[in-house]
């Protein structure tokens, strides 16, 4: 429709699952914490304090590293990139410059790859709170250092992303990578992984870039979404007006629904990026990183390609989007459970409720249903029951005598019962009226609760034949 | 009498307290009424420690009589005033730390307070130990116990001149560019500055932490020696320590010099500026040292010249991030009534940092700025191989290198401080071995003109035991012992 080329590379900052912050011994502090309580003299940025390196958050880092398909230089090292800010508490982040832990790698998204340029380590920054309305003189700052010192992971795209949809889809599946190696649990609204998209556009078969902005703030996919959008047209706006984009920070409002101009790159900060003397620079096993390689779980793509072999696509998206409920399937099917069946289940049944039963239940579950030992209602009760206890379905069953009636003698007897104590339903049924056997049927399902549903139904229709 | 207890060495004291002819009290007694008597001329102490001393004495004493007394039990200690401890004002020297109490021990003080030391207080120093004579101290001067018009060195002045006066048996300092072996040598003690990352720089407030090393300063070899033997070895707060046993720096550290190569390097040997009475006493020591049967080779570092300009380069640069977090919010002085961040930031860092370290910091600024990276810090590291190189050249040819520690003897106050450069050129025979991060020990070879002259040895890396054995040696050969100046 129109002819300009969106162009977009995605910077990530994720915050690996670790104990401790990236160079301290410091819990890392829940979302309601009080301020300054996961706190130390070393993310506070007392005189004479110095850094160590999180081993947990080096492993994260590789890991992602790794199911990125980058390469790990042998060697590594921190950097200090200085800026004075309240919420940095050094008055100099640690991050890494020009020898970061990974380079050179690609994630595979819808079908084609959106090529990596680096991962590396580096440490967050506190939070400043404002307190005080617009008046100027009223303005108190406060700063929360919990967060100062947390380990982030950076990963840069090129950019290669070309729609809104592909930044949404590209952040999605690194969020499902990240999920599936352990590396993070990358919840957005958590803060957990914040995008941060470069967008351009340009002349459909123009070689240039246009000129970027970044944008900032955004809290989830549907955000991202709609933020790339918003700013596409925008920029389109302006070009077309005549105008030039300028390179700058932007920020996303939620409640207004706009971007907004932050910081202007015009005066950018010169960080003065030189090597952090305190820490020697990594020379990073090389048998270690073997031996992360070979530990990596099935990456999500080659996941569901083999999924696809035995499923629809519908199922395959949401079971191999989330690594819990595709390791349950392979699971469970591994020990007898019918593929499509159990996929439905996971699809209808764990995903929305998130209670995983154990794969040994799951299976034997589907086999009662699939054996009709059980109604589809029964089965729900002991799923239930089963993950709330840890007791098999078998147990269960028979304690609560959930097993199916499926006799045809046992349930002639009932059906005769039900057709005479209904006979104003069984008249209006043999008068054509079919909805009357839902009300014989609902009697019967009084009568003999765990009923075959289907032997049941048949014998009513015989008998009123 | 009692001056008698602050003339002694570790070995003595700890004779006399294990017998029980004086108590860590008495020790600490004597120690604190010679400073009530001499302190006010030669202002070493910032500040004292009364609760620490009081309780670390009688904790001494109790491990004295239980007969648990390790080798520090008792030995009163002076700390410079960038070591942090726990709940006593440390503050760099600077007005910007005026009032910081650390929540923390570092790992050096830690270790000597878990061998018995008892500190007796806060040494005074240059302002972030960025100076040669103390004079940039924001509180004030110290003087030289041998000569009150006369600077005591720097940075770790205030610890020199404590040890020389007899106000402490062992005292800490840092050595970023010279800070430990120079005062040592113009106070006439015993200075040693450590190979980078044998002694845990946690708890030291940074200067330039690539260069930064603590150390001891002591009245003899010994003392120096096995103070420094305990605070070694790994610390798992400071990356950069490293894990060799700290004992290892006493290793046949009392065998002699005999059939030892000493080279001496040219260009250390006729340094610019160096005073004849300096070179006079070298030449002394290495006779001396000869006669003790070592061999006296020639031998050459290249680059000396060019090692003065890439510190000041380096350092600065170093500096200028390390003091970034020196910004009011969080502690120290803080000039909170400026009308937005930045001004407070500008107003806090303009009325707590003095002029040398603003001078430091905007030239670290200027030299890491984009655009000046290559030619000056880039341009800077490369010099800092080539330092290496030289060393590592020169110890192909010897055990130890041996030169004066500083070109002159003690200077007269206000001499220098209107000339930053010459004040910079106090460095020049010790910056090289911080740049290479080589043990260095300065030891007193006599006077020149009455003022204590200091013999500086230069050891390979992790070769503290190679430079303890000759200063060692030089100290037994020559019967020069550190003296504790009489002062008034």
């Amino acid at each position: 429709m129109s002819d300009w080329e969106v162009v977009i590379g995605m910077e990530v900052h994720v915050q690996p699952t670790t104990k401790s912050k990236m160079f301290c011994g410091c819990g890392i502090a829940p979302l309601n914490a009080p301020p300054n309580t996961y706190t130390c003299e070393v993310c506070l940025g007392m005189p004479g304090v110095l850094p160590v390196i999180n081993k947990a958050a080096v492993e994260a880092c590789l890991k992602t590293a790794l199911a990125l398909n980058c390469e790990i230089p042998r060697h590594t090292k921190f950097d200090r990139k200085n800026y004075m800010y309240p919420d940095l508490p050094k008055g100099y982040q640690i991050s890494q410059y020009d020898l970061p832990m990974s380079i050179n790698g690609f994630l595979e998204v819808g079908g084609h790859k959106v090529r990596i340029r680096r991962v590396h380590l580096e440490e967050d920054t506190g939070k400043l709170i404002h307190a005080g309305d617009k008046l100027h003189k009223a303005w108190e700052s406060y700063v929360d250092l919990n967060r100062a010192g947390v380990p982030l992971m950076e990963i840069v795209s090129e950019p290669d992303l070309r729609s809104a949809d592909e930044a949404r889809d590209y952040a999605m599946e690194l969020r499902t990578l990240l999920r599936t190696v352990g590396a993070s649990e990358a919840d957005m609204e958590k803060g957990q992984l914040r995008a941060e998209p470069n967008i351009s556009i340009r002349r459909r078969g123009a070689i240039e870039f246009g000129v970027k902005t970044e944008l900032k703030n955004i809290n989830s996919f549907r955000a991202l979404h709609r933020a790339i959008l918003y700013e596409v047209n925008r920029q389109q706006q302006v070009l077309e007006s005549g105008d030039a984009v300028v390179q700058e920070t932007r920020g996303w409002s939620e409640q207004e629904e706009r971007t907004f101009p932050q910081r202007s790159k015009e005066f950018a900060e010169d960080y003065r990026y030189f090597p952090e003397p305190d820490l020697p620079p990594l020379e990073l096993d090389r048998a270690w990183i073997e031996e992360l390689r070979r530990g990596l779980p099935d990456l999500p793509s080659v996941r569901r390609a083999r999924l696809l072999n035995d499923l629809p696509a519908g199922q395959v998206a949401v079971i191999a989007a989330d690594r819990e409920l595709a390791d349950l399937y392979e699971s469970a099917v591994a020990k007898g459970a019918p593929t499509v069946a159990t996929a439905n289940w996971i699809v209808n049944e764990v995903a929305p409720t998130g209670k995983l039963p154990s794969p040994e239940n799951l299976a034997e579950l589907m086999k009662l249903l699939q054996g009709g030992a059980i109604t589809r209602d029964s089965g729900r009760e002991v799923y239930l029951e089963s993950v709330e206890t840890g007791r098999t379905p078998a147990e269960i069953v028979a304690e609560h005598g959930y097993r199916q009636v499926s006799d045809e003698s046992e349930l002639r007897v009932i059906a005769e019962a039900v057709i005479d104590a209904n006979p104003k339903a069984a008249a209006d049924y043999r008068a054509g009226k079919k909805q009357a056997m839902q009300a014989l049927m609902a009697d019967l399902r009084k009568r003999v609760p765990h009923a075959n549903p289907k032997v049941a139904n048949e014998l009513l229709l015989k008998l009123l034949a | 009498m009692t001056d008698d207890l602050t003339q002694l060495t570790i070995k003595d004291a700890q004779r006399l307290l294990r017998l029980g002819s004086i108590s860590a009290a008495d020790l600490v007694t004597a120690h604190v009424e010679r400073i009530e008597r001499l302190d006010r001329h030669v202002k070493a102490y910032l500040r004292f420690t009364p609760e620490l001393w009081e309780k670390q004495a009688e904790e001494a004493d109790r491990r004295i009589r239980q007969g648990e007394a390790g080798p520090l039990t008792g030995i009163p200690l002076a700390v410079k005033d960038v070591l942090c401890v726990r709940g006593v004002e440390t503050t760099a020297g600077s007005q910007i730390l005026r009032g910081f109490k650390p929540p923390y021990t570092g790992t050096a003080v830690g270790r000597l307070f878990d061998a018995g030391a008892v500190m007796l207080g806060v040494t005074n120093c240059d302002e972030f130990a960025m100076g040669s004579s103390t004079e940039n101290s924001s509180y004030f001067a110290t003087r030289n116990p041998w000569d009150l018009e006369r600077v005591p060195g720097g940075s770790s002045g205030g610890s020199a001149a404590a040890v020389a006066a007899g106000e402490a048996i062992v005292a800490l300092g840092t050595d970023t560019g010279g800070s430990i072996r120079q005062p040592a040598a113009l106070c006439g003690v015993v200075g040693m500055k450590p190979t980078y990352g044998r002694v845990s720089r946690y708890g030291l407030i940074a200067f330039a932490s690539s260069l930064d090393q603590i150390g001891p300063f002591a009245r003899c070899v010994d003392d120096a020696a096995i103070t420094l033997s305990l605070m070694s070895g790994l610390d798992p707060l400071d990356s950069t320590s490293s894990d060799r046993p700290g004992l290892e720096v006493l290793n046949n550290y009392d065998r002699g010099v005999k059939g030892m190569r000493l080279g001496v390097p040219r260009e250390y040997y006729d340094v610019d500026g160096i005073e004849p009475g300096v070179k006079a006493a070298i030449d002394a020591a290495l006779f001396i040292l000869r006669n003790a049967g070592a061999e006296i080779v020639d031998v050459s570092l290249p680059h000396t010249d060019y090692g003065l300009a890439a510190y000041y380069i380096i350092a600065p640069a170093e500096c200028s991030s390390n003091l970034a977090r020196f910004d009011g919010v969080r502690y120290g002085l803080s000039e909170v009534d400026a009308p937005n961040i930045t001004e407070e930031y500008m107003r806090t860092r303009r009325k707590g940092f003095g002029t040398e370290v603003r001078r430091r910091v905007m030239l670290g600024t200027y030299a890491l700025s984009s655009g000046y990276y290559d030619a000056y810090y880039l341009k800077a590291q490369k010099v800092r191989t080539l330092i290496k190189r030289d060393f590592d050249a020169a110890f192909k040819e010897c055990d130890a290198i041996v030169s004066a520690t500083s070109p002159t003897v003690a200077f007269p106050i206000g001499s220098k401080t209107q000339d930053p450069l010459s004040m910079y050129l106090c460095d020049v025979l010790t910056l090289g071995g911080n740049l290479a991060g080589l043990p260095g020990i300065s030891v007193p070879c006599g006077t020149s003109d009455g003022l204590p002259v200091g013999l500086q040895v230069l050891a390979p890396q992790w070769g503290e035991n190679v430079a303890l054995r000759v200063a060692r040696a030089y100290e037994e050969a020559s019967d020069i012992k550190a003296e504790v100046a009489s002062v008034v």
